[in-house]
């Protein structure tokens, strides 16, 4: 289940971005939902909310802990999943797939994303 | 220094616990998961992991007389076999930790104590007591497991075949298992019928691993214990509970009955500020030491405790709120980025709790 997608690009803040045309679908990834554990809250960016990679664009809570979300990209809101408000433990259940957080238009290709493979290889460092 | 190790350390890690240090131990946080874990105690029966406290015994002639002027605790009116909740206080009537004291005879008492408190409260009370009555710290010989949740009852009954529905709330009983001595007492932290366990460090794993054998339990950690404590309204030592609050400010004054000339008396009613119950707007946590402002912006506290309750859906805190304003419906919490209305509660928060049900 930890499998991570190779289709999607990570940032070593544990958020993924998945590549689509001039748009970026974002969230958080499976090792980051569960180093959180169970997440009771979400807060999302709002459409056209202009995001700066590298810097924070909303927060995760879980019981014990709260946590900055980190833009994986450049670029502009253009869809929050909205569905997250009432049903924050998506992030848990599906953070590859339901559990995405927002659509972004991009300013410009991503950059310092790891595929998945080094990706992984991130986490077992991090993890020691 | 290595944090210290449970019993149950070794089987915890084996059955995928996360693992954090508390108090100077290495305690399970959670197994499958907080919020699993909150709402199978709140339904059926959790077991936890508490051999980290402290549990000293005091004997002989004439500890009646002197533990009532060393702790806030009314021993007049605590019979054998009961037990009950109070503070060992400071001159000035701070807090320096919360205690249940257990009474087995005229002059025989358990004092359960928090791990984090444990070394100083030795101290303090080998102070207080006369030579003439003896303290021994019995932590490292005394294992304790808790079981909580309203089918717990009927769980240690199966697991110890005998009847645990007639004691009472506070009371206590020995028995055995397998063949070594088990003191049950009907106490706990989650607002549900619970006991907690004092028993051997030898035994302890073979009676965790009875009771959950019994599907009705699972292990749960001390992330859902803090969720659970704080929706059934109950204070932390180093967080609704400290050296520079009494417990009447925690709200606790009813307590205080003791008639003994006991250390920190006179000041044990004064209050500064409130310990406020409160409940947040939206699902959205505050956190420890978050400020506490008016509407207007006016700052009057600071948050103590806070969290998502599990069982109720949204946010609830506690905080400290000058006196003044203790009364306020209304508060604002500074929370990171962003302010979280509160309105003032009642406690417990979580009203459903079946502890103090007669249990069936």
């Amino acid at each position: 289940m930890s499998n991570n997608p190779t289709e999607l690009l990570y940032s070593r803040t544990h958020e993924w971005a998945r590549l689509e045309g001039e748009e970026a679908v974002i969230g958080i990834t499976w090792f980051a939902q569960k180093s959180l554990g169970d997440i009771t809250y979400v807060e999302l960016p709002r459409a056209g909310d202009r995001l700066t990679a590298g810097t924070e664009f909303g927060s995760v809570e879980s019981v014990k802990a709260a946590s900055d979300l980190i833009s994986p990209v450049n670029g502009v809101v253009v869809a929050v999943n909205t569905a997250l408000e009432n049903a924050p433990e998506t992030l848990n259940t599906a953070p590859f797939g339901d559990g995405w957080l927002a659509r972004v238009k991009l300013a410009d290709n991503p950059k310092d994303l790891m595929a998945a493979a080094a990706y992984e290889a991130f986490c077992a460092a991090e993890k020691h | 220094m290595s944090a210290l190790r449970t019993p149950l350390a070794a089987w915890h890690e084996t059955h995928g616990a996360k693992m954090a240090p508390f108090a100077g131990w290495l305690m399970p946080i959670q197994y499958e998961g907080i919020l699993i874990e909150h709402e199978h105690t709140r339904r059926h029966a959790g077991l936890f992991d508490i051999c980290h406290m402290g549990e000293f015994r005091i004997e002989r002639p004439g500890a009646d007389e002197a533990l009532a002027c060393a702790v806030s605790h009314n021993l007049d009116t605590l019979a054998p076999g009961r037990c009950r909740y109070g503070f060992l206080l400071n001159k000035e009537g701070g807090v320096l930790d919360d205690c249940i004291v257990y009474r087995f005879g005229p002059d025989f008492f358990m004092l359960v104590v928090n791990a984090a408190c444990a070394a100083g409260d030795y101290a303090v009370l080998r102070e207080r007591l006369p030579q003439s009555v003896a303290l021994t710290d019995i932590s490292a010989g005394t294992a304790k497991i808790d079981l909580q949740g309203p089918e717990s009852a009927l769980v240690l009954e199966g697991a110890l075949g005998e009847n645990f529905r007639d004691l009472p709330y506070f009371a206590f009983r020995k028995t055995d298992f397998h063949g070594a001595r088990l003191l049950v007492s009907r106490t706990g932290y989650t607002g549900e019928i619970g006991f907690e366990l004092y028993l051997s460090p030898d035994n302890v794993e073979a009676l965790w691993t009875v009771l959950l054998r019994d599907s009705r339990v699972k292990p749960a950690g001390l992330g859902a214990r803090d969720t659970l404590r704080l929706e059934a309204g109950l204070p932390l030592y180093g967080h609704e509970l400290d050296e520079r609050h009494s417990p009447a400010e925690a709200n606790m004054g009813r307590m205080l009955t003791s008639k003994a000339d006991y250390v920190g008396r006179a000041g044990a009613m004064t209050i500064r500020e409130r310990l406020v119950p409160l409940c947040l707007e939206g699902r959205r946590a505050a956190r420890n030491s978050d400020a506490v402002t008016l509407p207007d912006g006016a700052p009057v506290g600071r948050v103590t405790s806070g969290s998502f309750a599990p069982s109720l859906g949204c946010a609830i805190a506690f905080a400290w709120v000058n006196a003044a304003h203790a009364g306020n419906e209304h508060f604002v919490i500074r929370a990171a980025r962003t302010g979280l209305d509160a309105r003032r509660a009642t406690l417990p928060f979580y009203t459903e709790g079946t502890a103090r049900r007669q249990s069936s």
